[in-house]
């Protein structure tokens, strides 16, 4: 149980840092740039328009104190921590006076429901698959599927949902492609409601899943052919355990462990996938409202999407790593 | 050198359908010096022409023809992500050999730091970039701030392998014959990794294609220097596919995917022979 607390302890350091990390970035980044965000706001407002200095200087002070610029570099810097650790980034530009924050919850559920649907589905078909096809490796449907897979593997998200979007909103268009849900249809707890939002979702999973499940399939793949040819597998095999038995509970359990950590790892990847498939389908999550902020040319949205979806990655991981120990003791040894 | 893609080309399907793509792909890119047209033209042929003999792909709404203006693309798109693996590589070989190397405290946070890069979603950071720069948005600067997001994984593969050299005699032996660190690394340890470094490399240049497409397609890169992306981009912009102009958006998405899956099997197929097991299983016949 010591061993466990300290592991926990250990990984939530982790967590810190790479919050700690991504946060300077995203300030650094903003804060090194030769363009002067409030310049160029006001420019852009005042592009068609003749002004007053005065005026002009007054917005100046009102978008200085909003953007949180004002005072000196290392003042800056504790505002934004500030600001992060209680995840209020202001009100919205581009929503006037709604704040930064409500946008991000309001679209964080869509994104989590892509996200998560999308992953699980894709993990669980990888692995069972991969596993069956490293332990039969004579049969040629999963030979096959094991070529499609690692064809459609390396196939940027983007590329996928836009084939995935002509193909069944084009060439043969049976489900609906933008959006999360039918426009006129309220919310709520009705079944039609639900299945709308379910016939809206199938593509956007779709393009992720057929993405994301080869390197699932290939890893697995991988690793139970080198379990396979383990002592203790022989040994159960000629003991005559029934085959199935061996392949779940000898093989593919002790194969999961690195896929599990793998899950963890890539999460970052998985969710830039998932923000691009919402770009081309219209899906009103973080991916969507981070494009539009940049078009509106909404600071403070930005940075907002780009601090909290670190931190939200980041914790996803933290949360994977923490159940880890529970399926395999070895971990919190090491 | 020859002798070991003559064996990969022998025994190895994947490795020869992957050269070929490649190959494929970079005449095409090379067809671009003797181009008749330069990069920026535009209104040089007959609008959204279909394929035919005389245009090839077609041409766009912009008065390009769809071939030539392609041939710029991918040149620019692999040019693209040569240059990001090259510097992503450089960061993967030093922090992965010193990390593996050196061990105790330098290895401790130099491993913190990957992993937490490792998590890090690149794709908000390099939007935040864009939206800093917006059109001051270049070529280079978008290599140098996706190099500094993609080095993570490989330089924890670097990494262990660095750590198994480090308890092998020869690095004993330099380190007491008065090589320094430096040396150690550069001259011993580095010719070890190499191969591996060279898998990784498609697959980081693959890495970096899509991102850019992904990027320009959304109109966050410098939309006047053709790459793939761009040229999505402003088929998008266009229209092209309500308007029927369907060979604008499908060359550039085939050629891309072609790359993709080229590049690809060039990578398992080198991670293959680099690991003998795999080799020798795959020229015996039998697993």
């Amino acid at each position: 149980m010591a061993g466990y607390a300290l592991y926990v302890l250990r990984r939530i350091g982790q967590f810190v840092l790479v919050v700690f990390v991504g946060v300077n970035i995203a300030f650094f980044v903003t804060h090194a740039t030769p363009i002067d965000p409030v310049t160029a706001a006001i420019a852009a407002a005042t592009r068609f328009s003749q002004s007053d200095p005065q005026a002009v200087q007054m917005t100046r002070d009102a978008l200085r104190e909003l953007y949180g610029l004002q005072g000196g570099l290392w003042q800056q810097y504790v505002a934004f921590w500030s600001r992060v650790a209680v995840a209020d980034f202001g009100p919205s530009l581009s929503a006037f006076p709604t704040p930064v924050s409500t946008l991000i919850w309001r679209a964080m559920p869509w994104t989590f429901g892509l996200l998560s649907v999308a992953t699980l589905i894709a993990w669980l078909l990888g692995n069972l698959l991969g596993g069956l096809a490293g332990y039969y490796r004579r049969n040629l449907s999963l030979k096959a599927f094991g070529v499609i897979a690692s064809g459609l593997q390396p196939i940027p998200n983007y590329v996928m949902a836009f084939v995935v979007l002509v193909l069944f909103g084009y060439v043969w268009p049976i489900l609906p492609i933008t959006g999360s849900s039918q426009i006129n249809l309220p919310e709520g707890w009705t079944f039609a409601y639900f299945k709308s939002v379910f016939e809206h979702a199938v593509l956007p999973v779709l393009s992720l899943v057929l993405v994301g499940t080869g390197a699932w399939f290939i890893g697995m793949r991988a690793l139970v052919s080198n379990i396979v040819t383990e002592d203790y597998v022989t040994f159960a095999e000629l003991g005559g355990v029934n085959r199935r038995r061996i392949l779940i509970s000898y093989v593919m359990r002790n194969a999961l462990l690195p896929q599990v950590t793998g899950l963890a790892l890539s999460l970052g990847l998985i969710f830039n996938g998932a923000v691009i498939t919402e770009v081309v389908f219209g899906y009103p999550g973080l991916g969507n409202l981070l494009i539009r902020a940049v078009y509106a040319g909404d600071y403070s949205l930005v940075i907002g999407i780009a601090s909290m979806s670190i931190i939200a990655v980041a914790f996803a991981a933290l949360v994977i790593d923490l159940i880890l120990p529970l399926l395999d003791p070895r971990v919190e040894a090491s | 050198m020859f002798s070991i893609v003559k064996d990969l080309l022998r025994y190895n399907r994947e490795f020869a359908l992957g050269a070929i793509l490649i190959l494929l792909v970079v005449a095409m890119s090379a067809a671009s010096y003797v181009s008749p047209y330069s990069a920026g033209m535009q209104y040089v042929v007959p609008f959204d022409t279909p394929p035919s003999w005389q245009y090839p792909f077609g041409t766009n709404s912009r008065g390009q023809d769809v071939f030539w203006q392609l041939t710029f693309a991918i040149r620019n798109s692999l040019l693209f992500g040569l240059t990001v693996a090259v510097l992503s590589r450089v960061v993967a070989l030093v922090v992965g050999l010193t990390s593996g190397y050196l061990g105790g405290m330098v290895d401790r946070i130099l491993m913190s730091i990957n992993d937490s890069f490792i998590v890090f979603p690149p794709f908000p950071i390099l939007v935040l970039v864009y939206f800093i720069f917006k059109d001051h948005m270049s070529w280079a600067l978008l290599a140098v701030a996706m190099a500094s997001l993609g080095w993570p994984y490989d330089a924890r593969l670097i990494r262990s392998v660095a750590l198994s050299l480090r308890t092998r005699e020869f690095t004993t032996q330099s380190l007491f014959s008065g090589m320094s660190t430096r040396q150690i690394l550069v001259e011993e340890h580095l010719p070890y990794v190499l191969p591996i470094v060279f898998a990784t490399t498609m697959n980081n240049v693959n890495w970096s294609i899509g991102l850019e497409v992904t990027l320009s397609v959304i109109g966050f890169t410098n939309i006047d220097t053709p790459t793939i992306g761009t040229t999505i981009y402003w088929a998008n912009q266009h229209t092209a596919l309500v308007a029927g102009v369907w060979w604008w958006i499908a060359f550039p998405v085939g050629l891309v995917i072609m790359t993709f899956i080229g590049l690809y099997l060039l990578s398992i197929s080198m991670n293959e022979y680099i690991d003998p097991r795999s080799r020798l299983s795959r020229m015996g016949g039998s697993a």
